[in-house]
């Protein structure tokens, strides 16, 4: 065990300076040292939400959520149509859209973040090869700080790997 | 060693003190832990409604080393080494004991001054003075178990230092993110920060003053530093893209973290006098989760460059990087023991996550948590602990497990998903 015989070696060390001690003088207690602890308290930061937009209602009646596999951003077969009827609004009517990629909770959170983005930018990257300008479109990654679903599930987990236009 | 699972279950009952959030629970301990009496601190009528041998129990208790003897057993409640007769704590079995007497000094201030004695060489090992405030009672306690600890097991105490971690609280179809900072054993919670959007990722500067952390707040990712004594925040980066995963460097004037404004996620430094940018990593993977080696010359990182994510180490000066990990398909979030040498990360050898460390030196990894959903390990500055965000039904918790998986400890929260803990750098 560490604990004894990091223990032992202590008993050991105090035996001898205890026969080194007998020699001169006997043991006396040191003046004790003395520490003083000062004042930590916490002040609690303030939020600054002036700048956060309302996100503006959506008008398509396509879908507007994208699912994926795990640890994959590549886009799924059955997601193609309503990109692109999104892509065919768009050019016709420009707007802002945002595109908010998401993650399921397993794996680490910047690494999820990082997977978040690469989803929502795959969905970037069809809208613009359809004509799509890329200027209309913001990329945000939650990585899994927003999920959809609640639950430590497969099906949870199948619904917050998402992109969602908005 | 022996890893011979000594089933340990106590409750502490931490004070029931209105402040602490978090309860801690052992579920496992060291199989020979040293025996210690904790003799009720003679307050001296002093009232601070916080009862400081229990305190220090609690403490010694929670490290798995120790065992200690119950106050209802003891013979006699010495306030000083004078006052103890050794054969009362011999009768107990009793290797060693803390004696102490609070007292007020004046303008305020209290002092306790205690003794660590050797029961089975008869003789005092240790006597110290500790000075504080009525509200300081714990910071003292803290203080005399780290004294303790130290003295017995050779190890510096890591009991007052502190913890950071963000609590999520969903109502409704609403989220309320608080990052908090409570003392070690989860007492004294206090809120830093809370928003209704995310925030993430929150690092300790080395001289434990500030933290910094992502906060979306802005409606994007944006990572911010604030001083914890005066609450002085300052927004460091808002760039397009994500805005992450800082880092402090081991002497304060750096920071590592990730931008993606070129177009994938790579790993800059950030210098904190100049507010220059510089970028480390060149590669379309993504490259995350930089810590710092401690020599501030190399940092450690997350890519899944090689086709699943892995810990890289990358050279600061030559921007050479290497591949450390290659046990597993999903290896990220390193976090460094103050030894340099083990690292503690997450870890999925087929399709569980678990907190794993890897030996730099020999690349030996070895899985030290059995919970599911492992992630945010952060190891104790003195080494002994890591502290990682793990799942309880379908509630975030945080768990404890020391660096040889001999010990292991939950701080369950009362509210929302606790996840992210940091844990601070020593204090005092």
């Amino acid at each position: 065990m560490k604990v004894t015989s990091i223990k032992s070696g202590l008993i050991a060390l105090l035996f001898a300076a205890f026969l080194a001690g007998c020699s001169s003088n006997p043991v006396v207690d040191e003046e004790p040292t003395s520490t003083d602890i000062e004042d930590t308290s916490v002040q609690t930061g303030q939020v600054d939400t002036s700048e956060i937009e309302d996100v503006a209602v959506d008008t398509v009646t396509a879908d507007t959520i994208f699912y994926f596999d795990f640890d994959k951003a590549l886009l799924k077969p059955e997601s193609r149509a309503a990109l692109l009827e999104h892509s065919a609004m768009l050019q016709s009517n420009p707007r802002n859209v945002r595109l908010e990629g998401h993650a399921d909770e397993r794996g680490t959170r910047e690494y999820n973040m990082a997977l978040g983005e690469r989803r929502a930018l795959a969905v970037k990257e069809f809208l613009v090869l359809q004509g799509v300008s890329p200027s209309l479109i913001e990329v945000i990654s939650y990585g899994e700080e927003r999920a959809a679903a609640y639950g430590s599930n497969d099906d949870a987990w199948a619904l917050n790997r998402r992109v969602e236009l908005k | 060693m022996s890893q011979k699972i000594f089933a340990l279950i106590f409750l502490l009952l931490l004070s029931s003190a209105s402040h602490s959030e978090l309860v801690i629970r052992v579920t496992q301990g060291n199989d020979k832990p040293t025996k210690i009496a904790i003799a009720p601190i003679d307050q001296s009528g002093i009232q601070s409604g916080e009862d400081i041998s229990r305190i220090i129990e609690s403490d010694l208790q929670r490290s798995g080393l120790f065992k200690t003897i119950d106050r209802r057993d003891m013979l006699a409640f010495p306030g000083s080494a004078q006052d103890v007769y050794y054969r009362d704590w011999r009768l107990l079995g009793s290797e060693y004991l803390v004696v102490g007497k609070l007292r007020s000094v004046g303008d305020g201030r209290y002092q306790l001054e205690f003794s660590l004695l050797n029961v089975t060489a008869q003789k005092t090992e240790l006597t110290h003075k500790v000075n504080g405030s009525i509200n300081q009672m714990r910071d003292l306690a803290h203080l005399v178990s780290d004294k303790v600890y130290q003295e017995i097991t050779g190890i510096r105490g890591a009991f007052s230092t502190r913890l950071a971690y963000v609590t999520a609280v969903r109502k409704d179809k609403k989220y309320s993110y608080r990052l908090s900072v409570a003392d070690a054993d989860g007492a004294r919670e206090q809120l830093v920060l809370e928003s209704a959007e995310p925030i993430m990722s929150p690092s300790w500067s080395g001289d434990g003053k500030e933290l910094a952390y992502v906060s979306f707040e802005t409606g994007r990712p944006a990572i911010f530093r604030q001083n914890l004594v005066t609450a002085k925040r300052e927004q460091l980066t808002n760039f397009t893209g994500l805005n992450g995963a800082p880092a402090w460097s081991p002497d304060g004037s750096q920071m590592a973290l990730v931008l993606s404004k070129d177009g994938n996620p790579e790993i800059y430094l950030l210098n904190l006098n100049s507010k220059k940018f510089t970028r480390l990593t060149r590669h379309f993977a993504i490259d995350t989760e930089p810590t710092w080696m401690p020599d501030g010359k190399s940092l450690l990182f997350t890519s899944d460059r090689g086709g699943t994510p892995q810990i890289y180490k990358l050279n600061i000066a030559t921007k050479a990087t290497e591949r450390l990990t290659f046990s597993g398909n999903y290896n990220a979030r390193p976090s460094l023991a103050p030894d340099g040498r083990t690292l503690a990360m997450v870890h999925r050898q087929t399709d569980t996550f678990h907190i794993a460390s890897f030996d730099l030196k020999t690349g030996r990894m070895i899985e030290l948590t059995e919970t599911r959903l492992d992630e945010s390990p952060t190891v104790a500055p003195n080494g002994a602990m890591l502290m990682y965000a793990t799942k309880q039904g379908d509630r975030g918790v945080l768990a404890a497990v020391s660096l040889d998986a001999g010990v292991r400890y939950m701080l369950p929260s009362r509210t929302g998903d606790v996840r992210e803990p940091a844990w601070s750098p020593f204090l005092r």
